[in-house]
């Protein structure tokens, strides 16, 4: 078997285990949404001031809801004691860990994506920068999958390390911030959103390639 | 040479001649310490001639970018040895990456709060969202998180270990965040005055503090690092004979 | 001398700066010589508790 059939056996044995916890997947959305419900109360419902803040807001949202869902990604594993599994098997850790990743994107992150265009009706988001948040959402989640997989990694052995995570993985999400945010900003200004989501994608391959392997000799760290 | 590097390199790895070592270099650096700071407070507050555009309050910046300058060299040191602890497993490097942490954290508070105090009377706030001063914030949290991850894991060793893998993270995306919040800066540019813009219109009496504020924070941060290491080696190494002879004296 | 102190006026800013700094040198430089210190003594209390103990356990063998 080469290793692409075995990331997409993983991907499907895992798919289907977050299928059987269907009820708690939906989580993440619905925080999602009451973050972004929760601005216009705090803020009062005028719309330009909506449209004017709607993009940094999804986007802060949209961190806020990858973070909680981090947990998602290895801590059953560790705790029914698949990991120690894997760590045995003949499989590279850093290409398990990849599956866990692509995993824990497709049930939190590509909800997230799917969410934007309700999103940005709630926030009166300008209507030409609905495609780029689309976009630069597609891009910027998993970039927020992959670098949170090795905060997740660190903290795994800990029991009471949710507050610990957000502390370590959120400076690093900063730039994806930044990026995501510029290109709609950039769209809705009339101007091209290309530059800032090829830096997001630019990133993307980056965290691909390394956040893998970082996380897999986290968890060697953590768990040894 | 690379033989006797190795050697040395080697050597310094073992808790009791790191100890002995660092003992006998502590007084020299504090020496050179005192010297220098002595000799760069006088310069900067005294010699230094008068900014024409910021008047006396731009004296701040010798205690500003020196900090500034170590927040960032500190932490680019606790990632090396982080590296040759998690290569290595070599105690005396884990001990000193995380002796590194609050040391650093405690500088770049400096250079918040100076950055702040400096601002407020020339932009007339406390805060503004200058790059410089957003990318230092970043930085502090970095370093939160490395002292809060090795405070969180109970065996020291390993506390150490996953301590020093995550400074290595924190300082691949170091450039990146330092960068983006640059970007985002110019992006979002209002009518900003820098506070400091290079040192290549300086006058050199200026440069001259500067220098020197910088080399006794070097010194300090020496005595500061190499003496925590020692009380970190005590604690964890209070068990080996070598420490035990220590107190028999 | 006074105008030294006033900074031009800006001492409310200037001075803190500095006390700031010079007050986070200082503690770099005095904390971590304590925790030497303190922990050299409290081993050598140890050592010298275990001595005691030692001791005593002797001469009650000796009584015994």
């Amino acid at each position: 078997m080469n290793l692409l059939h075995i990331l997409w056996s993983l991907i499907q044995r895992d798919l289907r285990l977050a299928w059987r916890s269907r009820g708690e997947l939906l989580n993440p959305v619905f925080f999602l949404i009451l973050v972004i419900a929760l601005f216009p109360l705090g803020v009062g419902p005028e719309g330009k001031l909506l449209a004017r803040i709607a993009s940094g807001t999804v986007w802060v949202a949209a961190l806020l809801a990858t973070m909680l869902s981090l947990d998602l990604i290895f801590r059953s594993d560790v705790e029914d004691g698949s990991m120690e599994q894997m760590f045995v098997s003949q499989t590279p850790l850093s290409w398990i860990v990849l599956g866990k990743v692509i995993t824990h994107w497709l049930v939190t992150g590509l909800p997230l994506v799917l969410l934007a265009p309700l999103l940005a009706i709630l926030m009166h988001l300008p209507q030409p920068g609905l495609w780029a948040l689309i976009q630069s959402l597609a891009l910027g989640t998993p970039v927020l999958s992959l670098i949170g997989s090795v905060g997740v990694a660190l903290t795994v052995g800990i029991r009471k390390g949710g507050m610990l995570l957000s502390l370590l993985v959120l400076p690093l999400y900063v730039p994806v911030l930044i990026f995501g945010t510029a290109a709609v900003e950039n769209a809705i200004a009339g101007m091209s959103p290309a530059g800032p989501l090829l830096i997001l994608a630019a990133m993307l391959l980056f965290a691909l390639t390394l956040a893998p392997l970082t996380a897999a000799w986290a968890l060697k760290v953590s768990l040894s | 040479m690379w033989k006797t590097l190795k050697r040395w390199f080697h050597q310094l790895g073992s808790p009791r001649t790191f100890y002995r070592f660092s003992g006998a270099l502590i007084p020299w650096l504090f020496v050179a310490m005192v010297i220098t700071l002595a000799w760069g407070l006088y310069q900067s507050l005294l010699v230094a001639p008068t900014d024409y555009q910021q008047g006396e309050s731009y004296r701040i910046l010798y205690v500003h970018v020196p900090s500034a300058w170590m927040g960032l060299f500190i932490y680019v040191l606790m990632a090396v040895s982080g590296l040759i602890a998690l290569v290595w497993r070599m105690k005396v490097a884990e001990m000193v990456a995380i002796a590194c942490a609050p040391i650093g954290a405690a500088y770049t508070f400096v250079t918040l709060v100076t950055g702040s105090l400096w601002g407020k009377p020339m932009w007339g706030t406390w805060w503004e969202w200058d790059a410089r001063l957003t990318s230092e914030l970043f930085l502090l949290f970095l370093y939160l998180g490395v002292m809060g991850l090795y405070a969180a894991i109970e065996d020291r060793r390993k506390a150490a270990r996953a301590a020093a893998l995550l400074a290595l993270v924190g300082v691949v995306n170091l450039p990146i965040i330092h960068y983006s919040v640059v970007w985002w800066n110019t992006l979002h540019q209002g009518a900003t005055v820098k506070l400091f813009s290079g040192e290549s219109h300086m006058h050199p009496s200026m440069l001259k503090a500067l220098l020197i504020m910088t080399a006794a924070t070097k010194f300090h941060f020496g005595v500061a690092l190499l003496q925590s290491v020692r009380a970190r080696i005590l604690q964890q190494e209070s068990k080996a004979s070598w420490v035990q002879e220590l107190v028999d004296d | 001398m006074t105008d030294f102190w006033q900074m031009g006026g800006y001492a409310l800013y200037v001075w803190p700066s500095y006390a700031l700094f010079l007050a986070v040198v200082v503690y770099w430089l005095v904390a971590p010589w304590l925790e030497v210190k303190r922990t050299l003594r409290k081993m050598k209390q140890r050592k010298r508790r275990q001595h005691a103990r030692a001791n005593t356990g002797e001469q009650h063998e000796s009584q015994a």
